[in-house]
C-alpha cells in the first residue's frame, strides 16, 4: 500500500495540496500516481503568473511509460515552479511529498481546499480504481 | 492461470513489479528501470528469459528444412554454434517471427524463438516440416538468463566451471556452446557484451542468486525495451508482424538471395516487394522535451509513416524512435505528439553500441 500523508489533501486525479499558509499552497503528484507512471523522464511545468482554474491541465509529468496530464485542484495564480525537476524529475518518483513537489499556486479561495478529499477518501477512490 | 518461469520466486523477493507479459507473470522492473539499463550500459545486468522458446531441430534434412523454413540461409553456418538471426517468413511475405539459430552441425540446430508468438511458431514450425526428415523438440525444461554489459562476462564467469570457462575463452560474438549444465551463447537484445545462458529449470533460483551475489543487478522488461531499441533492434509484435514485409523493417541484410535457386517460404512475394519497392524503417531522434510513443503518426514530403517504437533513451536523455516511413523520406520528418507537429531528425535506426552513442 503506497503513503498517503494525512495533513495533506487529495484530488481524485492523484494531486496532492498542501497548505503554506497565507492562502498559498504546494502541489505535486502522490505516491501512487508516480508508481503507476514509473520513472519520470520530463515534467512540463505551467509558468509563473498564470491563471488558473480548477481542473485545468497544467502540467505533464512524463515517464518511461506515458504522459500524464496534471491537472491543478484549486483555482489561482502559480506563484513558484520546482525548476530542479528540469534536472532531476526523479524526484518526482524518490520524493513524491517533498523535493518532488510541482508548483505553489496563491489560492483565489482558500476555502476550495476544504472540497477535496482527505487521506482516507483518496485512499478510497484508489481502491475504486 | 498466468505461466511463471522458475525464477518467478526470484523476482517477487526482489519485490519486483510484475505484468502480464502475453500470458507470463514477468518482471517490468525491479525499482527503477532507468538505473536498470545504466546498470546494462556501464556495469552488468541479468535478465529473466525464461518465458522465450527454445527448440531443437535434429535429423538427417534438418539444414534443407532450415533452408526453407528461414529467410537468412544456415548453410553459411560453418562453424561449430555459430548463430544466425532470421525472420520466418509466410507465404505472403509478411514475417511470422524473428528468431536466432545455433549450428551444431547439419542434422543438429536451435531456435530460440518469441515467447508471444510461441503457439503460432511451432504450429508453423511443425507444418513446413512435412516432407522432410526433422525432428522439433520443445525445450521447456531449461531456464534462460540473459547477463549483460562491459562486466558481465566477468561476472558470470565467476559462476562457470573450469571445463565451462575454458569452453567460452575466446568465444566470438554471436556463438553458443554446451559445456556441462550450461548453454552458453555470446548474444543478447541489448547492443553490450555478455551471455545468453540456459540453465536447467531445477538450478536456475541458484544460478541467479549466485549471479546477484556475483554483483549483476537484475533488470526487467522495462529497461529490456529501451536498450533494444538504443541498440535498434526490432520488437517483434510493435515493429513488425505478418503484414510487414522484411524490407520495411530493416531486416534486408537478414535475406539471403543467393543461390537464386534456394526456394525458401516467402520468396516469390518477397521479389515481388522488392520490385516494387517497399517503405522503410528508420530512426528517428528529438532533442526537445517530450516522448516519441508507438503509433504516433509520421508525416514528411514523402508521405505519412507511423512511429513502431519509441521512448526516453537513458543513455542519451533523450528520446528515440523507429518508425516506418516511405523509402523517399529526407533528413527530417513531423511527428504528431498531444495534438501538435514536432519536427525530429530521421538517422539510421541504431543509437548506442557498447555504451556509447552512435549518433
Amino acid at each position: 500500500m503506497s503513503n498517503i500523508p494525512t495533513d495533506l489533501r487529495y484530488a481524485a486525479t492523484h494531486e496532492w495540496v498542501r497548505p503554506e499558509g497565507e492562502g498559498v499552497f504546494t502541489v505535486g503528484i502522490s505516491e501512487h500516481a508516480q508508481e503507476l507512471l514509473g520513472d519520470m523522464v520530463f515534467v512540463d511545468l505551467p509558468d509563473v503568473g498564470d491563471a488558473v482554474s480548477t481542473g485545468d491541465d497544467v502540467a505533464v509529468a512524463e515517464s518511461v511509460k506515458a504522459a500524464s496530464d496534471v491537472y491543478t485542484p484549486i483555482s489561482g495564480e502559480i506563484i513558484e515552479i520546482n525548476e530542479s525537476l528540469e534536472d532531476a524529475p526523479e524526484q518526482v518518483n524518490s520524493d513524491p511529498y517533498g523535493d518532488g513537489w510541482l508548483f505553489k499556486i496563491k489560492a483565489d479561495d482558500p476555502a476550495e481546499v476544504e472540497g477535496l478529499l482527505d487521506a482516507e477518501g483518496y485512499e478510497n477512490s484508489i481502491d475504486e480504481d | 492461470m498466468s505461466n511463471t518461469t522458475a525464477l518467478h520466486a526470484k523476482h517477487l523477493e526482489a519485490g519486483a513489479k510484475m505484468v502480464d507479459f502475453f500470458g507470463w507473470d514477468m518482471p517490468i522492473n525491479y525499482g527503477s528501470q532507468i538505473e536498470e539499463h545504466h546498470a546494462v550500459r556501464k556495469d552488468a545486468g541479468m535478465f529473466d528469459v525464461s518465458h522465450m522458446t527454445i527448440v531443437d531441430v535434429t535429423g538427417s534434412q534438418a539444414k534443407d528444412y532450415l533452408r526453407y523454413l528461414l529467410a537468412n540461409d544456415v548453410a553459411k553456418l560453418k562453424d561449430k554454434g555459430k548463430a544466425l538471426y532470421s525472420g520466418m517468413l509466410n507465404e505472403e511475405g509478411g514475417v511470422v517471427d524473428d528468431l536466432i539459430v545455433y549450428h551444431f552441425d547439419d542434422t543438429n540446430y536451435r531456435l530460440v524463438v518469441n515467447s508471444a508468438t510461441r503457439e503460432k511458431d511451432m504450429n508453423w514450425l511443425k507444418d513446413k516440416a512435412s516432407g522432410f526428415d526433422v525432428t522439433i523438440t520443445e525445450k521447456p525444461d531449461f531456464a534462460m538468463i540473459a547477463v549483460q554489459g562491459p562486466n558481465a562476462k566477468e561476472k558470470a564467469a565467476t559462476l562457470f566451471s573450469e571445463a565451462q570457462k575454458e569452453a567460452v575463452a575466446g568465444m566470438k560474438p554471436f556463438f553458443g556452446v554446451q559445456a556441462e549444465d550450461l548453454f552458453i551463447a555470446t548474444t543478447g537484445y541489448t547492443g553490450e557484451a555478455g551471455y545468453e545462458i540456459m540453465v536447467p529449470a531445477d538450478r536456475a533460483a541458484q544460478f541467479w542468486q549466485d549471479l546477484l551475489d556475483a554483483g549483476v543487478q537484475p533488470c526487467g522488461l522495462g529497461a529490456r525495451d529501451t536498450l533494444r531499441l538504443e541498440a535498434g533492434m526490432n520488437l517483434y509484435g510493435q515493429d513488425m508482424d505478418d503484414k510487414t514485409s522484411p524490407l520495411a523493417a530493416n531486416m534486408a541484410w537478414t535475406i539471403t538471395w543467393e543461390p537464386q535457386d534456394r526456394n525458401f517460404v516467402g520468396r516469390q512475394a518477397l521479389e515481388a516487394q522488392k520490385a516494387a519497392g517497399t517503405d522503410k524503417l528508420v530512426g528517428l531522434v528529438m532533442t526537445e522535451k517530450g516522448v516519441l510513443r508507438h503509433g504516433q503518426k509520421i508525416r514528411s514530403e514523402a508521405g505519412e509513416g507511423v512511429i513502431t517504437s519509441g521512448t526516453f533513451s537513458p543513455t542519451l536523455g533523450h528520446s528515440i524512435a523507429l518508425a516506418r516511413v516511405p523509402a523517399t523520406t529526407g533528413d527530417t520528418v513531423e511527428v504528431e505528439m498531444r495534438k501538435k507537429w514536432v519536427t525530429v531528425s530521421v538517422v539510421k535506426p541504431s543509437f548506442v553500441r557498447n555504451g556509447k552513442s552512435v549518433l
